[in-house]
């Protein structure tokens, strides 16, 4: 902080970052807003199969988190899958939007099109296409088919993520590397991939929040498989069970875990 | 604890789904840039299906044997957790069985299979479940379905109500046995409504202006206005829908609809951001049983039975086993064991005999709630209520293309 | 050698997502297009017209709830940008070393899945709810006041479900802006106001680019929020799709209302591109 405080100059200056600091909270704050109720509702000791009246407190569901054999599996494989797709997407899409970001090369103008095209066409209209795609390549639908869409409607965004990153990145450190004699691959590990890190890490999280909360494109190619999503968008019917907010609470938890944990580390390392 | 473990080592959801795309379904797939060209521009064939002779049911059942396996696919919480029903079942018959929570909507289910079938794929699944309506009848209509073989179902017929014997949605049951059934009426907020409602004539009272609930479903809102005017749904015609959809039209125009709901009107309702709204039996019936001031009525002038069906599709690997696994489910102590669960409406009345068998044996609150849902209107409803019970208008394919050209727009203007 | 490698790498960089994207991608909408000139119905077959005429038709059937659509994400869009651009920049600039963790949070509730959020939103919003309750009894809203079922309420809802797709490639863009160039600029224009509008702002504008493209088109055809927060007149062009498709079964219908959909999206966005000149210092900056 005491950094920050000395670049920014004037006492207005330092007013005005600390407004800045309360608002970047306050919008934090209300983005997880549902989230409280989320885990209010998971401690909801229902007394029916509805679960939206506060009832009493219970820690029962979660000794009981594993019981529904179905929205174990949904879970496991929604995480599963939106691994897969975040390295994937991540790794795919850091590359193209560096070409698209740093050269001008034949295919440049079609794939910035492509690009475009994959972020306006309908969730509905990718998930019916990718199916019919799949059905008459005999492609059997499950985790594989997943990932497949996953990673095509997250790669435009993680794509344009870095690209914006990229564009107006300064070409003549890779030079100096490469007129130091370091290797094409030493030159984009130790050069490139620090510069653009950001991006890259920005586009990974979108990678991944659009890949577990997706719905509509996975329900056209998941075939047998469940996914978290699906699973609740479906039991909605009869009721969601309170081990779903528990799912979601663990998830939230954990993820604030990680937080936590990476901040205090980037404390130690400086 | 061990459940996870043993979801993480042996996926219930089959090796096949997990495994990689092989190398030759990856040069398959890679050739169809062109073959899917070519493919699109040549246009879908038609599949309009004949309906079966009985002979075709024979020849189809002819021969065929028991696998000793079956795969269910089915809506989530619509089977008990522990899968007791389906253990003893294999118990009682060898048969081992994969059951499937895969079906998350009428529409989205047919939409995702359709392409399946049409290019004559197994679906993967024994049995699935669906609701009577637009896409069922386009499974029977496009030949999707098999004809039951009803000889394998004594259950059935020994035990079903007969409300749920030979609907008009499927004649004699030729390819439909249910599941569940459920029943489309008033959800009324006991906090700010003080009158009784007894007139789905209350869902266009300008009392109630802003603070009524209407279905987002055509099928619903057509038969709530056909109530509404007297009309029979089953016998209706187009000068009928026309005349329900000005109905429709003069109440949304009025603002006494405040949204065209999907099921988030029960939450709404519980609420109170509406007092009156259409709604299912069995939501309301949860919601009372937690405590809220929420009443089911059915309508003076009629309400909707709507039921979810077992099928066999097209291509199932063991139909003998998928009639044995339906018929089982019509046993009483099966049937009582899916209601009890799932609190919607079950199409095997003696299970009312065997729940109230089993109030005596419990106590405190689970016995207060058996009380209740042994009494509740919402689910065994009774003789006079079925009466005033209609299904769906079973919609021919012209039908269908009139019917939604008076409806959606209404629903989504 | 070095050379022809040099001459390479961009098509080496790019393959894969290119492959990607032909083969997944092209073929789709390849598809799409074919389908939208077919007539017929699902019992009787659809056989290829070449029917130019059904995008004059689902226009004209459609308009109301196309326009609408624009303007409700047009209008989300700029919210977005007014909401997330202080926050990027404070990330960016002030957050120093945990700017990472910042953006985790900002995406977090979004690794919980949507109905869950909706469910809440639901419970919070309620017209006799804990928000609106207690204004109500304060006086400070009116008795027949609801925030459900109305525009406001999908227009709020692209906006919350969108938000983190505007601030993280602002973020991005300017995160790389070097704050000794500031200092200087603060110096030279003897301002911070002027400093940000002549230094920090163009640089910051691929981000805002990205940041548009990335909200603007997904929220636009959108069906969920108009869905669950919308009222009887809030019907979106994306609700008009789906019901076209999975309903209705009539796929002409669905992909020539999709194809309209994206090239009025495509064009939207390369005018924008234009008109903000964002190609240009996109261009500049990548010489």
């Amino acid at each position: 902080m005491t950094t920050v405080a000395r670049k920014a100059g004037t006492g207005r200056g330092r007013l005005g970052d600390r407004l800045l600091h309360a608002y970047t909270w306050l919008i934090i704050v209300w983005l997880s807003t549902p989230i409280a109720v989320m885990i209010l509702f998971g401690f909801n000791d229902r007394k029916s199969r509805s679960n939206t009246s506060w009832q009493g407190f219970t820690l029962e569901w979660y000794r009981r988190l594993f019981e529904i054999d179905g929205l174990t599996q949904a879970l496991i494989n929604s995480l599963l899958i939106a691994v897969a797709a975040t390295v994937l997407t991540t790794v795919i899409g850091t590359l193209l939007g560096l070409a698209l970001g740093r050269y001008r090369f034949r295919g440049r103008g079609i794939s910035n099109f492509l690009i475009f095209t994959a972020i306006s066409t309908p969730e509905l209209v990718m998930g019916a296409s990718l199916l019919s795609l799949f059905v008459s390549g005999n492609l059997q639908r499950g985790h594989a088919t997943i990932v497949i869409a996953h990673v095509l409607f997250a790669l435009a965004f993680v794509t344009v993520t870095v690209r914006a990153r990229v564009v107006g990145l300064d070409p003549s450190l890779e030079e100096a590397a490469r007129d130091l004699g370091a290797s094409t691959w030493d030159t984009f590990r130790l050069v490139t991939l620090p510069a653009i890190m950001p991006g890259v890490v920005a586009g990974g999280l979108l990678a991944f929040a659009l890949s577990i909360d997706d719905y509509v494109v996975t329900s056209f190619v998941n075939g047998s498989t469940s996914t978290f999503p699906l699973w609740i968008v479906g039991s909605v019917k009869v009721g969601i069970p309170p081990q779903v907010n528990v799912m979601g609470t663990l998830i939230f938890a954990l993820g604030a875990a990680l937080a936590i944990v990476n901040a205090v580390a980037s404390r130690r390392k400086a | 604890m061990s459940q996870l473990f043993r979801g993480l080592t042996q996926s219930r959801f089959g090796r096949q789904d997990a495994s990689l795309v092989t190398r030759r379904q990856a040069l398959r797939l890679a050739g169809l840039s062109a073959a899917g060209l070519a493919l699109a521009a040549c246009g879908v064939q038609g599949q309009k299906a004949a309906p079966p002779r009985q002979s075709e049911m024979e020849k189809f059942w002819a021969g065929k044997q028991k696998n000793g396996k079956v795969v269910f696919a089915n809506w989530p919480e619509y089977m008990p957790e522990g899968r007791d029903p389906l253990k003893t079942f294999q118990q009682e018959t060898g048969i081992a069985w994969e059951y499937k929570e895969v079906i998350q909507d009428n529409a989205d289910f047919f939409g995702k299979s359709e392409p399946q079938l049409r290019a004559g794929q197994p679906l993967g699944y024994d049995i699935v479940v669906m609701t009577n309506g637009i896409h069922f009848t386009k499974m029977q209509q496009l030949g999707y379905l098999i004809p039951l073989d009803h000889a394998q179902l004594p259950n059935f017929a020994a035990n079903a109500g007969t409300k749920f014997k030979n609907p008009s949605y499927d004649a004699n049951n030729t390819y439909s046995i249910p599941f569940q059934a459920g029943i489309t009426g008033i959800a009324v907020n006991t906090e700010f409504v003080k009158e009784k409602i007894t007139s789905i004539q209350s869902l266009w009272d300008p009392k109630y202006k802003g603070k009524v609930g209407m279905m987002s479903d055509t099928q619903e809102i057509a038969n709530f206005a056909m109530f509404a005017l007297g009309i029979d749904p089953d016998k209706s015609t187009l000068p009928d829908w026309e005349k329900a959809g000005a109905k429709l039209k003069e109440q949304r125009e009025a603002g006494i609809v405040r949204k065209y709901y999907d099921q988030s009107y029960i939450d709404a309702v519980a609420r109170g951001d509406i007092w009156l709204s259409m709604a299912w039996s069995g939501d309301v019936f949860q919601r009372q049983l937690a405590g809220e001031p929420v009443e089911f009525v059915v309508p003076q002038e009629g309400g909707t039975i709507w039921v979810d069906s077992m099928m066999i599709p097209k291509g199932a690997a063991n139909p003998v086993d998928a009639l044995a696994l339906m018929d089982y489910l019509y046993k009483p102590d099966t049937a009582a064991q899916l209601a009890e669960f799932i609190q919607y409406v079950t199409p095997v009345p003696a299970v009312k005999d065997v729940l109230s068998a089993k109030v005596g044996s419990l106590s405190g609150e689970d016995k207060k709630a058996m009380e209740l849902m042994v009494s509740s209107s919402a689910i065994f409803p009774s003789d006079a209520d079925y009466a005033r019970l209609r299904s769906y208008k079973t919609l021919s394919n012209a039908e269908e293309q009139s019917f939604q050209n008076i409806f959606q727009p209404i629903t989504q203007g | 050698m070095r050379r022809v490698r040099a001459a390479l790498a961009p098509y080496l960089l790019a393959l894969p997502g290119g492959l990607w994207l032909a083969v997944f991608l092209v073929v789709p909408i390849a598809t799409m297009a074919s389908v939208a000139l077919q007539t017929g119905n699902l019992m009787d077959g659809f056989s290829q017209t070449f029917n130019i005429a059904i995008f004059g038709e689902v226009f004209a059937q459609y308009h109301t709830q196309f326009l609408r659509s624009i303007v409700y994400g047009g209008i989300a869009t700029v919210i977005m940008l007014v909401v997330a651009y202080p926050m990027a920049y404070w990330i960016a600039f002030k957050a120093g070393r945990r700017k990472s963790v910042y953006l985790f949070l900002i995406l977090l509730p979004f690794f919980v899945s949507f109905v869950l959020r909706t469910i809440s939103w639901g419970f919070l919003l309620a017209d006799d709810g804990i928000v609106l309750a207690p204004l109500r009894d304060l006086g400070l809203i009116p008795d027949d006041f609801h925030i459900l079922a109305t525009t406001t309420a999908v227009i709020g809802g692209l906006v919350y479900n969108f938000l983190p797709f505007m601030v993280l490639p602002i973020y991005v863009a300017l995160e790389r802006v070097d704050p000794r160039v500031i200092e200087a600029a603060q110096d030279l224009y003897a301002g911070r106001f002027q400093a940000f509008v002549r230094v920090v702002l163009p640089l910051s504008l691929p981000g805002v680019f990205a940041g548009v493209l990335m909200t603007f088109i997904p929220a636009t055809s959108d069906p969920v929020n108009a869905q669950i927060l919308g009222g009887t007149s809030n019907t979106m062009i994306g609700n008009i799709i789906y019901t076209e498709y999975l309903v209705n079964n009539d796929y002409p219908a669905a992909s020539a209302l999709s194809f309209m959909l994206m090239a009025v999206l495509l064009i939207g966005i390369f005018v924008y591109a234009r008109a903000l000149g964002t190609e240009n210092v996109m261009e500049a900056a990548a010489r």
